[in-house]
């Protein structure tokens, strides 16, 4: 395949950036996106450019670390897919490419198509978590049952990885799929019922603070999360709020 | 509780409920236009007792209004907050690939039905307000019969003005077609009945804009033919 890209190049966070054209050839339909990055990026090496930075880390969908907007998706035109998982079938030969890093206020470009997602961070320090004592006397697993409807609920919502999708597809840069499936994941388990009121109050103070912005319940993000999060998550922080702001 | 409007999601509760409250009045506002096309004379007297009834005029009036501006300032207000959160727009955004023109664009649909709503106010609200609070005839009479259908008849005389009301009673369908059932999400409503709230939802969204473009173009055409 040969193609052209037309990648966001930013040298660094006070850099304006701009769109720069390449050329690419002999892509082969198997390779995944990142390795036909690669495949640039060996090419401008031996030209003595610079190469184009951009995330990756376990490059088998799990660690939410690919980002881009490619071709105006987030995570390009595949369901249910991150970045490392596109392959270069699902596009044509001689098309256009178009390589943006994810855009949000709260996810400020570093370099050319890497992004800080550390917002995403402080939003779960602010009560992503469980205070649980750890130093022995460890709990039989059995002790608390839980149902296996909210189990299963609260496993689908702790499937998120974290990967910003949900921000960078939304109009309003929300990262209300994002926090919904962090709230959800403790508020479905007896053991996330202990903390649930401070949890949500603290994670949506946090998440407003870094300039998320608010949800209009268009529904890209759950169309474009590579992990399935559903809208119901969003919902449940809703009423999780809600029920937190009315007992104080 | 304080502070709840401060925050994305209070936001968000406040403007599904002032969506909610508008909803049931666009209900109440249509059930009372189809009369005028089915029975003047009950148009007339409904009219009237709209029009001159204390608890519909110094306490629901005023309750709508005020619900009318928080709708479109609070519209407004995460508009200007959504943009910012977004300073560099995307080169390329491929919008259609998983959400609807409806979803994306409610602060457009919403300005028509704003510029819709000026047009509407000097059309009826406030010559009502003047005859009534001004001039301060509360008869509701002209020509010794109710004056209510004869001034709605006239209005809906010119084919501009009718072009204006449809076009506007599209947008309004547009922006009920995502609003309705959004606001439901809002509220944290999203479970087993959602399949239902969508379908009539999506019922009521298309549903009372084509009645209130119907009874525009009843009384259009019943004077031109």
């Amino acid at each position: 395949m040969n193609l052209t890209l037309k990648i966001w190049r930013q040298k660094n966070a006070n850099d304006k950036g701009k769109m720069v054209d390449y050329q690419v050839s002999d892509i082969s339909p198997d390779m995944s996106f990142l390795e036909m990055l690669d495949v640039l990026n060996n090419e401008l090496i031996e030209k003595g450019d610079s190469p184009v930075a951009f995330d990756h880390d376990c490059r088998e969908g799990i660690c939410g670390m690919c980002s881009l907007y490619i071709n105006g998706e987030a995570h390009g035109p595949g369901r249910k897919i991150t970045t490392c998982q596109l392959h270069m079938r699902m596009f044509k030969d001689d098309d256009t490419i178009y390589i943006e890093p994810f855009r949000a206020k709260a996810f400020p470009v570093i370099k050319d198509l890497v992004i800080d997602r550390s917002a995403f961070d402080r939003v779960q320090y602010a009560g992503g978590f469980i205070s649980v004592n750890t130093s022995g006397n460890t709990q039989d697993a059995n002790s608390i049952p839980i149902s296996k409807h909210a189990a299963d609920e609260a496993m689908d919502a702790a499937t998120c990885i974290g990967c910003g999708a949900c921000v960078a597809t939304c109009k309003n840069s929300s990262a209300m799929l994002f926090v919904g499936a962090k709230v959800s994941q403790y508020a479905l388990l007896p053991q996330g019922k202990v903390e649930a009121t401070d949890r949500v109050l603290n994670m949506i103070h946090q998440m407003d603070a870094e300039g998320f912005g608010n949800c209009t319940n268009t529904g890209a993000c759950e169309i474009e999360c590579p992990k399935g999060i559903s809208l119901e998550n969003i919902a449940r922080m809703n009423r999780e709020y809600l029920k937190a702001s009315l007992k104080g | 509780m304080s502070g709840i409007l401060s925050s994305s999601i209070g936001r968000k509760f406040a403007m599904a409920i002032s969506a909610f409250f508008l909803i049931v009045f666009l209900l109440q506002h249509f059930v009372i236009n189809i009369l005028s096309v089915f029975n003047p004379t009950v148009f007339n007297q409904v009219s009237h007792f709209m029009g001159t009834f204390w608890l519909v005029q110094y306490i629901l009036q005023p309750i709508l209004i005020l619900g009318v501006i928080f709708h479109f300032v609070m519209g407004f207000v995460l508009e200007i907050k959504n943009n910012k959160s977004r300073e560099i727009k995307y080169v390329k955004n491929y919008g259609n690939a998983n959400s609807s023109w409806m979803s994306r664009n409610m602060i457009w649909s919403g300005l028509v039905i704003l510029s819709f709503m000026i047009l509407h106010f000097i059309d009826f609200w406030i010559p009502e307000i003047n005859t009534k609070y001004i001039v301060g005839d509360m008869s509701g009479m002209h020509n010794g019969e109710f004056r209510y259908y004869t001034e709605l008849v006239e209005k809906f005389h010119n084919p501009l003005r009718v072009g204006a009301y449809c076009l506007a009673f599209v947008f309004l369908a547009l922006h009920l077609l995502h609003g309705f059932n959004s606001a439901f999400q809002s509220i944290g409503a999203n479970n087993k009945y959602t399949k239902g709230i969508n379908s009539f939802s999506k019922l009521y969204a298309i549903g009372i804009p084509l009645g209130f473009i119907f009874i525009a173009l009843f009384h259009h055409l019943k004077q031109t033919l």
